[in-house]
């Protein structure tokens, strides 16, 4: 056991970057969602196109080609420097991005078209139909299958490993090359990765309550002040 | 030869073509890697929806444990702990085997839960009927529920296999030289990296691509009018 903890501190230092590569590519993977998702319901074909490349191109390839790519080939063909943090942030976010794509299109496909029809009745304008009606209604089919995404997102986290970037992983592959102690180092660190998913399972289990407040009607419990959402 | 930055030539399509026949056939290493892959993944995936339902909890809690301990780690993670871990107890595996293993065994969770979502779409008088004719518990799996239960899923099969497919570049981490450790290889070779990883990531996209659309289609055949 105190084998196991020695190699505890180095490893931490490695959950620091996991951790700061999964939430900056939670922001950015739902920004990519949402770009994509209501770009496949534009109205203007190229637009629609657009999106609908962005999607197939990245659902169409392995997220471990695309950071490559975008780390080494990328700086290349336009002279420019990419950090590992950005590429790695980058690509992991437009992956999950473009699945996420999908589920927004869907959550949105799935509000019922009453409710537009209603908000073009009230002379709401297109966007505020969206940010009022439509989008906080979707929100709520969509949480579930976006924290599938986030524990895929933060599983490839992983890959940044391997463009040079000191998370978890490749602080494992440091301790394990200075000491050998493999099983032990393994064991932790799919623990620790064991734990960050469940962290995010649980904080998507909170939002989904607080998202569908007020919305169980015929549920039999005390029902609270409805917020607005998001 | 066009786009250039810097004086530099960007892009060579005569490199391109050199190197393109040594890309194919790191292809085939993909290819097995993923048809291996995924029998293990859909034959294991099978057994553990299985007895995750058994009526024993001692045999039902472990399996879902299990599920959600692989399903909720990094595949890359796991494939170094058989690759690493493994011959400290005297079980040394070559990177193609722990690959397929890795891949088998972490698809397997999520093939596990398509083949769950198929076995609960039996109507729950397939099960009354069974135990009205006296069927014992193998037959009612083999006669009654699974033919009914996995014609549905083979599409969302059928997507794990693709996304396998795109995986198989981790096997690289632990010296598999499929396509993508073939380009990395030619990239650190030559110092030219641009027509290595983009001609990778094109073949991905076109070999994966038109398998999506086979499915799309057999999915709407298969859909519930």
């Amino acid at each position: 056991m105190a084998e196991v903890l020695q190699f505890l501190p180095t490893l931490l230092l490695g959950v620091r970057v996991t951790v700061l590569v999964t939430v900056l590519g939670m922001i950015f993977s739902v920004v990519f969602a949402l770009l994509g998702g209501l770009g496949r319901l534009s109205k203007r074909r190229p637009v629609r196109w657009l999106a609908g490349a962005y999607i197939e191109v990245f659902r169409g390839t392995s997220v471990l080609v695309q950071m490559f790519w975008l780390f080494y080939v990328f700086p290349r063909l336009f002279d420019i420097e990419l950090s590992p943090l950005f590429a790695g942030v980058l690509a992991l976010s437009m992956n999950v991005g473009a699945y996420g794509s999908e589920v927004v299109r869907g959550a949105i496909l799935a509000v019922p078209k009453g409710q537009t029809e209603a908000a073009i009745a009230c002379n709401f304008s297109p966007s505020q139909r969206l940010r009022r009606i439509v989008l906080p209604q979707a929100v709520v089919a969509m949480l579930p299958p976006f924290g599938n995404l986030m524990i895929e997102l933060l599983k490839g986290t992983a890959l940044v490993s391997l463009i040079t970037l000191s998370d978890l992983t490749f602080m494992a592959q440091q301790v394990r090359a200075l000491t050998g102690a493999t099983l032990q180092i393994f064991t932790i660190v799919l623990v620790l990765y064991f734990v960050m998913s469940y962290a995010i399972t649980l904080g998507v289990r909170f939002l989904e309550r607080r998202v569908s407040v007020g919305r169980d009607v015929g549920r039999h419990m005390p029902q609270p002040i409805p917020e607005p959402v998001a | 030869m066009i786009a250039q930055a810097g004086g530099e030539v960007v892009w060579s399509w005569e490199f391109a073509a050199e190197i393109l026949p040594q890309l194919l056939v790191a292809l085939r290493v993909t290819f097995q890697a993923t048809v291996l892959g995924s029998a293990l993944a859909i034959t294991l995936g099978l057994v553990l929806a299985v007895l995750r339902r058994s009526d024993s909890r001692a045999v039902s809690l472990p399996v879902g444990g299990f599920i959600e301990f692989i399903r909720s780690t990094p595949l890359l993670v796991q494939l170094y702990f058989l690759f690493f871990v493994l011959p400290q107890f005297g079980l040394t595996l070559s990177g193609m085997t722990a690959g397929v293993l890795g891949l088998g065994v972490h698809y397997a969770t999520y093939t596990s839960e398509v083949y769950r979502a198929g076995i609960e779409g039996v109507p729950k008088g397939q099960w009354e009927a069974a135990t009205a004719l006296n069927l014992s518990n193998r037959r009612t799996w083999t006669g009654v529920v699974l033919p009914q239960a996995i014609p549905k899923v083979v599409p969302a099969l059928g997507n794990y296999v693709i996304a396998m497919f795109k995986e198989t570049p981790l096997l690289a981490a632990i010296t598999v030289i499929e396509m993508f450790g073939q380009a990395d290889r030619i990239a650190s070779r030559t110092f030219r990296n641009v027509e290595a990883f983009t001609l990778v990531g094109l073949l991905f996209l076109l070999l994966s691509y038109p398998c999506v659309l086979l499915l799309r289609r057999l999915e709407a055949r298969l859909a519930p009018r």
